[in-house]
């Protein structure tokens, strides 16, 4: 019991000192780092909140616990400071440090308080470490949880992004597929490819798949359903882009492409597209 | 009873689907399309189904039926304006209605029933 209050009571009677040999600390392993991507007035704003709510959950005497309702406000801190950290471009150690470079201010702070009483002081310092390493690690959890939170939104974006439907002519659409085909993208692909279909009135979708790196069977399976599906509507369907290597593979695999019109590259499949819709072209 | 009116506009049929079908609306319209193009002498169906949004594997055989059933009676069918997610569902149901003529809206399946119209009379008269 005693060594929960003096490090309350050292948090509430040494807070200047701990605060100025914590924020050297900061700098210092921030140093090369650290620099224009924090500014240290807002270090300084940092150190400090924590500092308040750290002290204030302190003298709750919930030491052993940092997910009891009295650490609410620090954790919530914490997932700040991990979150702008996170888009700053900090790594999860240099996250991490800014509550480990704590502990050596709050040890000296104790050594100085308790210093001939060598058992409470143990005591202190086995607490306080205890409670710092658990928040440190929950920076680097809350760290981690941010950073999967950027990684699952940029595989969205990149869905997205990586599906484009682009006019050619009146009433042709190309669709060039860049990257691996999976279920999810060809369901992406599929649905978007189909809704602009119906919005534009196309007759015919030249599928180009110079970007895909290799086909496989569930490729060329998910390739044919959206022939297919285009079909239903009503809509022609040309693929295009299809490479030597691929053409090989698609036969050693013995995927049936019968029915599907393919052509070697998107001018030939356009040409194709155009004459099916009656436009000629002449040199002049 | 419900009914899906089917329309005559010169040598073809027009039916709307404008409800939600049931397995019984559905039966009931082979029977009601198959004796209308025998009654009419209709040489085409145009069945659009833009309004239609939800498919099951029966609706999806349907169609396919009524257009072999109309073949036989010598009129072609021409299914207009399915909606991409009825589509999609039909592909993943693994009913791609082989043999069924497809087309994006009215006009162009309208279309696509003169041309082969004009061009099976065609053939009448080179036969001859």
């Amino acid at each position: 019991m005693s060594a929960k209050n003096s490090m309350a009571s050292v948090l509430l009677s040494k807070r200047a000192e701990i605060q100025a040999a914590w924020s050297k600390q900061l700098t210092a392993s921030l140093g090369h780092a650290g620099k224009g991507r924090v500014s240290p007035d807002e270090l300084k704003a940092q150190s400090d909140k924590f500092l308040d709510g750290f002290s204030a959950a302190v003298q709750s005497g919930k030491t052993s616990d940092i997910y009891a309702s009295e650490w609410a406000d620090v954790r919530s801190f914490l997932d700040e400071v991990s979150h702008t950290r996170v888009l700053a471009g900090f790594s999860s150690d240099e996250t991490a440090t800014f509550i480990f470079s704590m502990k050596k201010p709050v040890f000296d702070a104790l050594r100085e308080e308790l210093g001939n009483d060598a058992a409470a002081l143990a005591d202190n310092v086995w607490a306080a470490t205890l409670l710092l390493d658990s928040l440190g690690l929950y920076t680097v959890k809350s760290y981690q949880k941010t950073r999967e939170q950027v990684i699952s939104r940029q595989q969205q974006e990149l869905l997205e992004l990586s599906t484009p439907v682009v006019k050619l002519w009146d009433g042709i659409l190309a669709l060039p597929m860049i990257g691996t085909l999976d279920s999810a993208r060809t369901q992406v692909v599929m649905e978007s490819l189909l809704q602009k279909i119906v919005e534009t009135e196309s007759q015919i979708a030249i599928i180009d798949i110079t970007g895909v790196p290799t086909v496989d069977t569930l490729v060329a399976q998910h390739l044919l359903k959206t022939v297919t599906a285009l079909r239903l509507m009503g809509a022609d369907c040309i693929i295009s882009g299809v490479r030597p290597q691929i053409a090989q593979t698609i036969v050693h695999l013995g995927v049936d492409l019968q029915g599907v019109t393919t052509k070697a590259n998107l001018a030939d499949a356009l040409a194709l597209a155009l004459k099916r819709t009656g436009v000629a072209f002449t040199k002049i | 009873m419900e009914r899906i009116p089917i329309l005559r506009m010169g040598e073809f049929l027009l039916v709307t689907i404008q409800v939600d079908m049931h397995d019984q609306l559905a039966l009931t319209l082979q029977d009601d399309l198959t004796r209308a193009i025998e009654k009419k002498g209709a040489k085409g169906v145009l069945m659009d189904i833009s309004a239609l949004e939800m498919v099951d594997s029966f609706i999806g055989r349907m169609i396919s039926d009524i257009s072999g059933m109309a073949r036989i009676l010598d009129a072609k069918t021409v299914v207009v304006g399915m909606q991409p997610a009825v589509a999609i569902t039909l592909v993943e149901l693994g009913l791609s209605l082989p043999g069924v003529a497809t087309a994006l809206n009215v006009e162009r399946g309208m279309e696509m029933l003169r041309r082969s119209l004009a061009e099976s009379n065609d053939d009448h008269y080179i036969k001859r």
